[in-house]
């Protein structure tokens, strides 16, 4: 088991310097909504295949780090790379375009989960998780129908195919997200907050099938989470989040059995009395 | 003050004024057809922001939005031809400002119903790389134009109702045929009851279905 300590907030490892060992970087990547300083120069790298659960208080931040790496938020200035290709670079005050090509080719190596789920409700489960395969990479209906119903098969769907999203519980929505997001093939996968919206029984379906890919593949995965005990299951590395900044991170039991940060302490402490 | 009645002349008025209906139905289905292609197409262009023809399309909508129709098929018909040359019929040409002039107002409805799509629909399609064109005819458009239909039916009724005001540039639609008939036999009572209660019955039923569209897609 690697030590995780070396990954603090220090920016030493350039990221074009060791490509291979950095699948995300971002370096001195400040945003703000307004009064709202959401990102304030973070500096935060994420090692191929490692798992690293974002926990902290709502607002500070958590959410825009992943929103930022999906291209759905840009930064006010910093650079974000993924894979070793830059994403963003953005200086201060210069004017942003929404879109540039090498963003498209990086973006497809990330793959995301919403915590609304964002299913195409006009399009059955099947459809759903085809619909990229075959737009963007060009599989053929018959391989991606194939491939799609192993996807469902895999987050136990198997049954609700041609179901539409209205006809499924929100657990099983969420499911049919994830494998959307799977037929992707992403080498990075982003859970934003993907229980948050699920009433408490159906929370363990879907953790069960985040916890089968965090052991059975070797995807790259940033979670943003409320679920302790399972950020604590499954993650190589948790990072505490408030006000911006990342305040405390490390291995899970070193963050939730004996945090140094007072903020961390306060924050795992008002969580885990519920 | 007697009512000089003659069901004779509602009787001869009547094959007349059928021939007119079908002319009206024909410039409002095709009116309407236009209205719909081009109003989405005006919508997706200015909701797309690209630089200059979404201010473009912007400007036109207003200018048509703020002039009478009455005004525009004028303008379209004498002025353009006059000025251009270019020979249209007239028929042509009430079924091109019509269409054009609703789509204005169509454009709004779509935008409205593309608007209604949550965002989280746009930012899903953006996670998975779909391209742009693709995110409107798979992701955004089958779920916004649903929602739009009833405005649609609604608009395409308007058409139907102003299809008279194209009599101004002589197209025989049905008012023009019961003015017709009304100035060779001086029989306008009968004539222009007749074409109000056809305008009436039609605009009735349409209006009755778009409702019952409004229910089923309101539970949808």
């Amino acid at each position: 088991m690697p030590s995780h300590g070396d990954h603090g907030a220090n920016a030493e490892t350039s990221s074009a310097a060791a490509q291979s060992d950095v699948m995300i970087s971002f370096d001195n990547v400040d945003k703000s909504w307004g009064e709202n300083h959401v990102l304030k120069k973070l500096n935060f790298h994420v090692k191929p295949a490692e798992k690293v659960s974002i926990i902290g208080p709502s607002g500070s931040g958590k959410t825009t780090i992943l929103r930022i790496l999906m291209t759905l938020e840009n930064p006010d200035e910093g650079v974000v790379t993924v894979d070793g290709d830059e994403l963003w670079n953005v200086e201060r005050g210069r004017r942003i375009r929404r879109e540039t090509k090498q963003m498209k080719l990086t973006r497809r190596k990330i793959g995301m989960v919403f915590q609304q789920f964002n299913l195409f409700p006009h399009l059955s489960a099947l459809q759903n998780v085809m619909e990229a395969p075959v737009r963007v990479l060009g599989m053929s209906k018959d391989e991606a129908h194939e491939r799609a119903k192993e996807l469902l098969d895999m987050v136990g769907l198997g049954e609700h195919l041609n179901h539409k999203p209205p006809k499924l519980s929100g657990g099983q929505q969420q499911r049919v997200a994830i494998a959307r997001a799977m037929a992707m093939r992403p080498k990075v996968m982003l859970f934003d907050e993907v229980t948050s919206a699920l009433d408490p029984e159906l929370v363990g379906d879907v953790l069960d099938v985040i916890r089968d890919l965090a052991t059975s593949t070797d995807m790259t995965m940033l979670l943003v989470t409320h679920e302790m005990r399972f950020a604590e299951e499954i993650s190589d590395r948790v990072v505490m989040f408030d006000n911006g900044v990342a305040v405390e991170q490390g291995p899970p039991h070193k963050i939730f059995k004996d945090p140094d940060n007072d903020r961390t302490r306060q924050f795992l402490r008002a969580v885990l009395e519920h | 003050m007697t009512v000089d009645w003659s069901w004779h002349a509602v009787a001869e008025a009547f094959p007349l004024l059928l021939r007119g209906l079908v002319v009206t139905l024909e410039i409002t289905v095709l009116a309407a057809l236009l209205s719909y292609v081009l109003g989405l197409v005006f919508a997706v262009i200015r909701m797309s922001r690209i630089p200059v023809l979404s201010q473009l399309t912007f400007l036109f909508i207003e200018a048509v939005r703020s002039t009478p129709l009455l005004v525009q098929v004028f303008m379209f018909y004498y002025v353009l031809q006059s000025q251009t040359g270019i020979l249209l019929s007239a028929f042509l040409s009430g079924v091109i400002v019509i269409g054009v002039h609703y789509a204005c107002y169509t454009s709004e409805v779509y935008r409205a119903g593309i608007e209604a799509v949550p965002k989280g629909q746009w930012e899903a399609a953006t996670a998975l790389n779909l391209p742009r064109g693709r995110v409107w005819t798979s992701v955004i458009l089958p779920q916004a134009v649903p929602r739009v239909l009833p405005a649609l039916g609604n608009y395409t009724i308007a058409m139907f109702k102003e299809t008279p005001l194209l009599l101004g540039i002589g197209v025989l639609e049905m008012l023009n045929r019961a003015k017709e008939y009304g100035a060779e036999t001086f029989r306008v009572l009968e004539a222009y009851t007749l074409a109000g209660v056809f305008f009436l019955v039609i605009s009735y039923i349409a209006s009755v279905m778009v409702r019952r569209l409004e229910s089923r897609v309101g539970t949808l």
